[in-house]
């Protein structure tokens, strides 16, 4: 396909040895009415080609406002990027004008969303939403374009793509339409794909197909994988690592492998405990007590100790805990690690 | 799709004919109460009896139903029905010209009027609306929001007198004072009455009184649209695929913002027509609002009953055509 690429600017400074993605003590806030809300406090992770980072947290800690301050897509106002680095190959893409960080966008960092439904507009054909891509990406006619909509409906897997480009989404189902969205956002082979809880509106046998789809399109393209999510199920499967936020900030930073035997601190404890397990059946669900604090008002110190059954006098005074080196491949934000994790 | 539109012809039927009974029973008992309408086309004088007679059974009112207060005159409601869809005859005036010719002379000019009017507040109102939608609390939307209630506020009567008086009169009289203005803007579309030699040009303040009004609400009605669908999922979509701010607003928001626009123009074809009547009178432009009004005033029902019958007919087919436009605007409509 000679036609790749034409369009395509040269973004300067790329070093094509960097990472893919390096996010460097990301904040964000939101200015309300009723005061600041510290959306994001401090996230940094990396990510490899080919890796898939998991990004795990109840709702409201942060993980979709980080994902759109990547993308460049906060609603702003209210949101504010106020500090960090978002790197891209080592561009910083907060530096960048707006119209060199479009070109960022769908080229090199795509974003799947939550709810398809709501996420494709109600009235362009999903062909006209995929072909638009091309015809302004990468300057292709309308024919052409078209032919490669239909070429992305067949990759991922949606049966009859020739007859159901011309369709409207709402006439396909719920998976369907996750999948156009996939198809979507890999029209223009990213390097990283950022899935905002790709899985969420979707029942389970869907959600497994969905998932093993994206694994194998990502395996196909050696992509970086971004995939925000709070089903711990779904982290366990496809994970190569994993950061948990809480209330803004990555809490604990490990392998997948490493954090499902032995989590080092208690928030991360307290969701794994939370899991239903059919060993333990006819006993009560453990749950981790109280609620996540507003955003417009964490406390000091620790923003999880008002929940934590280990917290102490330290715990509840600024500074907060910064990431503790718990093995040379992860990290976590507690005063007492060592007895979290030893604690198994 | 097409049996949808069947059935909505369909359903002129009784419309139709409910509006024309409606009409000639109003007309009727004008007629009943207030006397024989001929009798105005001899002015002062008393006309012989016999001629009143004659010119009076000739035209159609010679009926003696329209003698008793209250009868509904159904005979002459079918003679006129049958006049009308059989023969394609609407009667005369009293001057005995045909009432189609009448229509065919007045309506060129109400056209022309509702054409200025609609698009006016289309383009206008759409573009405000957008605007300030796009930056709710800012100046322009600020400005847009004041000055949409204040014309709101104002009855077009009041907006139509006031505008003739003061940019027809006033300042058209300022602009006529200077040599260099061309006739076309000083005489023409400051002129402040219709006036015959510069057809179009005289009707362009008179079409956006009539549309000022609908303006406002366009704008208003696209502001609020746009503020809710900016925030929408498929805009943030948009966003994410790198298109440019121009194609996010312009094509994957207003689409979807127009949708409620549209209904609501479609809806205002109506309202403009009765603002016609109105609008025609104050700036005194030859058209079917006019035509109406005085036919009303002289108690000339057959033109009465004929061109509103015509008007409710337009407004019928124009209310088809938003709905069939609706469905093009938004694919999840369909009519079966």
């Amino acid at each position: 396909m000679t036609d790749v690429n034409v369009k395509m600017d040269a973004l300067a400074g790329v070093d094509p040895n960097a990472l893919p993605l390096q996010v460097k003590n990301l904040q964000v806030e939101f200015r309300t009415r009723n005061g600041i809300a510290h959306a994001v406090n401090g996230v940094s992770f990396d990510l490899r080609a080919g890796e898939t980072r998991a990004i795990l947290g109840e709702s409201g800690c942060g993980k979709s406002v980080t994902a759109q301050a990547i993308m460049g897509i906060l609603d702003s106002p209210p949101g504010f990027v106020t500090g960090g680095e978002i790197l891209y190959r080592g561009v910083d893409l907060l530096k960048l004008p707006e119209s060199e960080r479009r070109k960022v966008r769908a080229n090199r960092i795509a974003m799947i969303f939550q709810d398809a439904l709501s996420a494709l507009n109600p009235v362009f054909t999903v062909g006209f939403q995929l072909a638009e891509l091309f015809r302004k990406h990468r300057g292709m006619s309308r024919q052409d374009s078209k032919a490669r909509a239909i070429e992305l409906l067949d990759l991922v897997k949606i049966p009859a793509a020739k007859q159901r480009v011309n369709d409207y989404p709402h006439q396909f189902s719920g998976g369907m339409r996750q999948r156009v969205m996939i198809a979507m956002a890999l029209a223009l082979d990213p390097e990283v794909l950022i899935a905002d809880e790709p899985t969420t509106a979707l029942d389970v046998t869907v959600q497994a197909q969905i998932m093993a789809l994206l694994a194998e399109l990502q395996q196909e393209r050696n992509m970086g994988l971004v995939l925000i999510t709070h089903d711990m199920g779904v982290v366990a499967d496809v994970a190569d690592r994993i950061s948990v936020m809480y209330a803004g900030r990555v809490i604990e930073e490990a392998g997948v492998d490493e954090i499902y035997a032995s989590p080092a601190h208690p928030y991360t404890k307290g969701l794994l405990e939370s899991i239903p397990r059919l060993d333990l059946k006819g006993q009560e669900l453990s749950a981790i007590k109280g609620l996540p604090p507003a955003l417009t008002n964490i406390p000091p110190g620790c923003a999880f100790n008002p929940r934590c059954r280990y917290a102490q006098e330290v715990c509840r005074k600024d500074p907060a805990p910064t990431l503790f080196q718990v093995s040379p491949s992860r990290t976590a934000a507690c005063h007492f690690w060592k007895e979290v994790k030893g604690d198994e | 799709m097409g049996r949808y539109v069947i059935r909505r012809l369909l359903q002129f039927i009784p419309t139709v004919l409910g509006t024309m009974f409606l009409l000639h029973y109003i007309t009727s008992l004008a007629i009943q109460f207030s006397g024989n309408p001929v009798r105005a086309l001899f002015g002062d004088r008393t006309p012989p009896p016999a001629l009143l007679e004659a010119i009076t059974e000739r035209l159609g009112y010679g009926d003696p139903c329209l003698d008793q207060r209250g009868n509904p005159c159904f005979g002459l409601f079918l003679d006129r029905l049958q006049n009308i869809f059989f023969h394609f005859d609407f009667g005369i005036n009293l001057r005995q010209r045909d009432v189609t010719d009448l229509v065919a002379d007045a309506l060129p000019f109400t056209l022309k009027l509702l054409v200025i009017a609609i698009v006016f507040e289309a383009v206008v109102g759409i573009a405000a609306g957008v605007l300030a939608g796009l930056r709710g609390g800012s100046f322009t939307d600020y400005l847009v929001k004041i000055s949409t209630v204040f014309v709101i506020s104002v009855p077009i009567f009041v907006l139509g007198v006031v505008v003739r008086e003061f940019v027809g009169v006033k300042f058209g009289n300022v602009l006529r004072g200077q040599e260099w203005i061309p006739d076309v803007i000083s005489v023409g579309v400051f002129a402040p009455v219709f006036k015959q030699e510069y057809p179009l040009a005289s009707l362009i303040i008179p079409g956006m009184v009539l549309g000022a009004v609908s303006l406002a609400t366009t704008a208003r009605l696209t502001r609020t649209s746009i503020m809710e669908n900016i925030r929408a999922d498929y805009v943030r979509t948009a966003r994410a695929k790198g298109l440019t701010n121009k194609r996010v607003i312009g094509v994957h928001t207003l689409r979807n913002s127009l949708i409620p626009v549209i209904t609501f123009l479609g809806v205002d074809i109506g309202a403009a027509m009765a603002g016609a009547v109105v609008t025609e009178t104050i700036f005194n432009v030859p058209g079917i609002g006019r035509l109406v009004t005085f036919s009303a005033r002289t108690g000339e029902s057959s033109v009465v009953v004929g061109v509103v019958t015509m008007l409710v007919l337009v407004v019928l087919l124009a209310n088809l055509l938003v709905d069939i436009l609706y469905a093009v605007l938004d694919p999840r409509i369909r009519y079966e």
